[in-house]
């Protein structure tokens, strides 16, 4: 009896959750201008018009590139720090691991703005590049975690085997490494490029004059006629973001569910 | 048996070879902590010079001074901000941590074969637009929006309810929905580390399930819920998106009037003196809390 007051709870939860969300594919198809009930007819007007607009267009290039860099950098970074802290008894890996992880609890308009005041205190022009700097401070915490989760289930034996059968340490990082971390390299570049494709405060302190994709959407609501284009924008983010989670979560707990079955029994 | 073994005996091997290839490791955590250097340590330490200097443009003279943060702490106006900002965000941790209780409580002991999928369905929100989700509020709350526009059509309402925008009500509302999975997931994983033979233990020995929830479970959850209440109160302090789009002049926060600061006519100074003792007020709050949570742990057992 309990449970099932736990489950109508928790299925009310997910409904809170998710809910509030889906107005905006769901008024994204109304052929209204306005964002209200009741709907007046299904169109995709809105979206036709979103990609013939070449600034959308633009800070989309912008937000990939920005992206795409950020993930393969932040990802290289938190594997070399993973490697660090689980396979070394290092002194001072707690300070270091709170260090890195303090971006988490200070808030992104003071990081933004910190981050700004030096760039112009040395006189480094805003571009797509000090965005990157901006987001690999926000997503390199995201990759340590998820690569030192991964590698605190990685038995060292195996290389030691590798290493005893022959193997130099360049190809015993290729054949057994390599293999046994990629789940935990591909969930970690899949969050961190989506957590930088949907960040917007830093890029907007950050991005000078080319706008990545959340700071177009941004610019774009002080005009309430785009506001349905502005919809359909943030449905297509919201539908790349959901198809990437899932993927990297399906990776990331591929091979590891053995280990949960064991920690349960 | 044999496998503790064989653990402990490579963790043996492994202290011998670490000593010979600390430096290795030193190497390889360099790299991460010199672009953490960079692009944090440094630009929190330049933000620090600035809240000492005079000057009210973006230059850097002069001696240091301490009036940036006598000005910070002696007007009315910004003590107010202040006390907002920390009511707003207090109000926001509580409703997130006890709604998500429950949440992560199901997934953690009743979720059975289906654990995972519900694992992945809140953890999406945690990685999809922030900015989005705030944005979806504004949509819903908004004087011609959703919640408005549907009363009205369906007869219940004559004119739209203006309560529902730009006040710290809508903040935190829409505050409580975005840092949900940011709760749930420190909860959950607290939860699941629950030695499952203590609460057997707790029934064996003839204790009902309220008594057992709160004299094992829910102690034992502690460090999850501090973990949970942390990582909700801290960034919402200084959360700028939310009040901006839904918070109004009645719902602005502290973030507001730091990035106000640094526009071209703003007073950088004065903006890094707010920020920082702002991020100061908050961390002196939070070790307070974690103080305040662990003695009252302690005290419980």
């Amino acid at each position: 009896m309990k449970n099932r007051w736990l489950l109508v709870y928790a299925a009310a939860y997910l409904a809170f959750l998710y809910l509030p969300v889906l107005f905006l594919p769901l008024f994204s198809f109304n052929a209204s201008q306005y964002i209200a009930f009741p709907l007046t007819g299904f169109t995709t007007q809105w979206y036709t018009a979103l990609f013939a607009d070449t600034a959308m267009l633009q800070a989309l290039s912008n937000s990939l590139k920005v992206g795409v860099v950020t993930a393969i950098l932040s990802t290289l970074l938190g594997l070399l720090a993973a490697k660090a802290v689980t396979q070394y008894r290092l002194k001072g890996t707690g300070t270091a691991l709170g260090f890195i992880g303090l971006p988490l609890f200070i808030p992104d308009v003071v990081l933004g703005i910190a981050l700004l005041l030096l760039l112009a205190a040395i006189g480094f022009p805003l571009s797509l590049a000090t965005v990157v700097l901006g987001h690999l401070c926000l997503c390199t915490p995201f990759a340590l975690a998820v690569l030192i989760a991964r590698f605190e289930g990685f038995d060292r034996s195996l290389e030691e085997a590798s290493a005893d059968l022959g193997e130099n340490g360049w190809m015993t990082f290729w054949r057994v490494t390599f293999p046994l971390m990629l789940p935990g390299i591909t969930a970690s570049l899949l969050l961190t490029f989506i957590t930088s494709f949907d960040e917007f405060l830093i890029a907007y302190f950050l991005s000078g004059t080319d706008a990545t994709l959340p700071v177009f959407f941004w610019s774009q609501l002080r005009f309430p006629a785009r506001l349905p284009v502005v919809l359909a924008l943030g449905a297509l983010i919201l539908l790349a973001s959901v198809v990437l989670v899932v993927l990297a979560e399906v990776v990331r707990n591929r091979g590891v569910a053995p280990d949960k079955k064991t920690i349960g029994a | 048996m044999g496998k503790s073994l064989i653990s402990g005996f490579s963790g043996g091997v492994q202290v011998a070879k670490a000593e010979d290839g600390n430096d290795a490791g030193y190497l390889l955590l360099s790299p991460t902590l010199a672009v953490m250097a960079l692009t944090l340590a440094a630009p929190l330490a330049l933000l620090f010079l600035y809240s000492l200097t005079r000057t009210t443009g973006p230059v850097l003279e002069g001696g240091a001074t301490l009036a940036q943060y006598a000005e910070v702490l002696g007007r009315e106006g910004y003590r107010a901000l202040f006390w907002r900002s920390l009511g707003i965000s207090a109000v926001v941790t509580l409703a997130t941590v006890a709604l998500a209780y429950p949440m992560a409580y199901f997934v953690a002991f009743h979720a059975g074969r289906r654990k995972f999928l519900w694992l992945i369905a809140l953890t999406i929100p945690f990685w999809t637009s922030y900015l989005l989700r705030v944005f979806a509020w504004k949509i819903i709350l908004g004087y011609g929006g959703v919640i408005n526009s549907a009363l009205i059509s369906m007869g219940l309402i004559s004119a739209p309810l203006e309560f529902l925008l730009y006040n710290p009500f809508s903040v935190v509302v829409t505050l409580t929905h975005a840092w949900a999975a940011f709760a749930i997931l420190p909860i959950y994983v607290s939860l699941e580390k629950i030695d499952r033979s203590l609460l057997e233990a707790a029934t064996d020995l003839g204790d009902g399930p309220l008594r057992r929830f709160l004299r094992i479970t829910l102690p034992l959850s502690m460090p999850g819920v501090i973990g949970a209440a942390l990582l909700v109160f801290v960034p919402t302090t200084g959360d700028y998106v939310t009040p901006t789009l839904v918070g109004g002049p009645q719902g602005a926060m502290i973030a507001n009037i730091i990035s106000v600061q640094f526009d071209r006519v703003g007073n950088w100074p004065l903006g890094a003196a707010l920020a920082l003792a702002s991020m100061a007020v908050v961390g002196v709050l939070a070790m307070l809390f974690v103080a305040a949570a662990r003695a009252a742990a302690k005290a419980a057992r």
